[in-house]
């Protein structure tokens, strides 16, 4: 009461008491709504429909042969990726090299493996036995020391590796050297007049900070590789939309079959997506002043700030009431 | 005078000329600087002064002309009367003599103070880890840092980023330290903090060679100036004689344009 007496009389607040009515967005609510409707009939005919045979697709979703094509389709991706960034990596070095030869043939294979269509270059390599009845192993222009069998060196399995994989090389150099040239040129300075060694300022210094560039894209070109692997079909290579299409061949249920695949993609790419944000989280660091909240942090701080609001505001009210009450 | 050793850190400048494309940067310039003194360099912009401090640890090469610390020639192995050019390797070698400080910090921002100030001296010199780690918490309390040493750079403020910066170059431990701008992108509050921190090396007796534009620091540090226009050394002599009583009409000018 004192308190209130003693404030001058400029703060006292003119505009104590108003009620405040929210802003009204009637176009909102209205878009809303049809959105809400289109909704509810897609979901409706998913659910009503029977020929999208959803039995079907439960039935086979776990099934022995389909887990195993899933797993085909993971291991190609894997090895293709990893082959695919050493390889580019390599290119990418050469590309940025001092030798003209080296930056021309790294420049002529990226010309050569984007031009060629892949499924082109997969059937290559599964006939390369007809090029090349044997591979040897020797001196250049000289004596062999051992030779194999084409046929027996590069069976479907092997062919899908290099044809995926050297194919994916020619994008990953180009993914690399994109990160290598964001890096900011002070910081090849900074090492170089400390001295470093050029191994260790490629490892240490320059490669960690052109992973932010490089993270989103190689992602994205591993999301493709994950889908990009049932081009290998053609082989008849047991990944997961051959063996999909071997079952419906069968049953002639083509559209639970597709939709057990797409399932599947949907899983794998969601899975490599969560470790995407991970790992560009990792390399975030340094780069931004504060790193951003995971998703589990992010919950938490949705939970803990849900709950203050709730509390405050029956705070401001008692609080409101206060100089009326005293 | 009557040095009984002779102390390291001596640099030798000779005739260097330096041209990027067809524009001529450096008209041959020749400087003595004596080990344990602090050399500032004066100039106008464009005048030569970062492309010198660059060629003196061959992070520019030179087109014609030779630098030399303490009588070895950077850049070059002597075999009688032929010089050869030295490997990447054993010039990334060289360099670790000298300290280098940019305008524009360079930090390695993914790494943390400590991290950026220890990376040299073990990858550089194959020093042990432990026995850096504790020298650069030192250099960092030298600088005024101790509590930043597990920041990134960006969480520092520039002062305190430049500061690191110089810790880093001390880290190395070298006969030369060479400052290029070391003040120029910071807000003006925060230079005083970095050009105390200069000033306070300058009386450990390393060789510096420092380029700024701040002729207070200049009057109060060095032991030299030498002022630079078109590529050229146009005088040089102690801060009394270079700035209180210029012979060369063009330091007259520029510095009736900075006073």
């Amino acid at each position: 009461m004192t308190l209130l007496e003693s404030r001058p009389a400029t703060q006292v607040n003119p505009y104590e008491g108003l009620r405040v009515v929210k802003a009204k967005h009637p176009g909102r609510w209205a878009a809303t709504a049809v959105v809400a409707v289109l909704l509810a009939m897609v979901l409706n005919s998913l659910i009503t429909n029977p020929r999208w045979e959803w039995g079907v697709v439960w039935a086979y979703l776990g099934e022995v042969s389909i887990v195993e094509g899933v797993w085909m389709t993971i291991e190609l991706t894997l090895i293709t990726a990893v082959l695919g960034f050493a390889l580019g990596t390599v290119l990418a070095l050469m590309r940025l090299s001092q030798s003209p030869l080296l930056r021309a043939v790294s420049w002529g294979y990226t010309w050569v493996f984007r031009s060629v269509p892949l499924i082109l270059q997969l059937l290559l390599w599964y006939n390369l036995a007809y090029l090349y009845q044997s591979l040897d192993v020797g001196i250049p222009f000289g004596p062999s020391f051992a030779s194999f069998e084409t046929l027996s060196l590069i069976d479907k399995f092997g062919a899908a590796i290099l044809g995926l994989g050297l194919h994916q090389a020619a994008y990953s150099a180009e993914i690399v050297r994109a990160g290598i040239l964001s890096v900011d040129q002070g910081q090849h300075e900074a090492a170089a007049a400390l001295g470093i060694p050029r191994r260790r300022q490629s490892t240490r210094i320059v490669l960690p900070q052109a992973m932010r560039t490089i993270v989103p894209t190689a992602v994205n070109e591993i999301i493709g590789l994950f889908k990009g692997t049932s081009i290998v079909y053609v082989l008849a290579l047991g990944e997961l939309f051959y063996t999909v299409s071997v079952i419906y061949g069968r049953t002639q249920r083509v559209l639970p079959m597709l939709v057990v695949a797409a399932i599947w993609y949907v899983v794998l790419t969601t899975v490599v997506t969560v470790i995407q944000f991970y790992v560009e989280r990792y390399y975030a660091r340094g780069a931004v002043r504060t790193l951003p909240p995971t998703p589990l942090q992010r919950l938490r701080g949705n939970l803990t700030a849900g709950l203050s609001r709730v509390r405050p505001v029956g705070a401001a009210a008692t609080s409101g009431q206060d100089p009326v009450a005293r | 005078m009557t040095a009984v050793a002779p102390r390291p850190g001596r640099v030798e400048v000779h005739g260097v000329h330096k041209s990027f494309g067809a524009h001529e940067v450096l008209h041959g310039v020749d400087l003595v600087v004596e080990p344990g003194s602090v050399t500032v360099v004066l100039g106008p912009s464009g005048s030569g002064k970062s492309t010198l401090l660059r060629s003196i640890n061959h992070l520019e090469t030179v087109d014609r002309g030779f630098v030399a610390l303490d009588g070895e020639l950077v850049g070059y192995r002597r075999k009688g009367d032929v010089l050869h050019e030295l490997k990447e390797k054993e010039l990334l070698r060289q360099r670790t003599r000298f300290g280098f400080v940019f305008q524009s910090f360079n930090l390695f921002p993914h790494l943390t103070a400590l991290e950026n100030v220890v990376e040299a001296p073990v990858s550089a010199q194959g020093r042990n880890r432990r026995e850096v780690e504790a020298e650069a918490r030192e250099l960092l309390a030298r600088v005024g840092l101790a509590d930043k040493a597990d920041a990134h750079p960006r969480q520092l403020s520039g002062g305190q980023q430049q500061r690191v910066a110089i810790a880093r170059a001390l880290a190395m431990k070298p006969a030369v330290l060479l400052f290029d701008e070391p003040t120029s992108a910071l807000d003006p509050e925060l230079v005083g903090e970095v050009l105390a921190v200069i000033a306070d090396l300058a009386r450990t007796g390393t060789t510096m060679i420092v380029v700024t534009h701040e002729i207070g620091f200049a009057r109060q540090a060095a032991d030299r100036i030498v002022f630079m226009d078109d590529g050229r050394v146009v005088e040089q002599g102690t801060p009394t004689e270079v700035l209180d009583h210029p012979q060369h009409e063009r330091t007259k000018a520029f510095l009736a344009k900075v006073l």
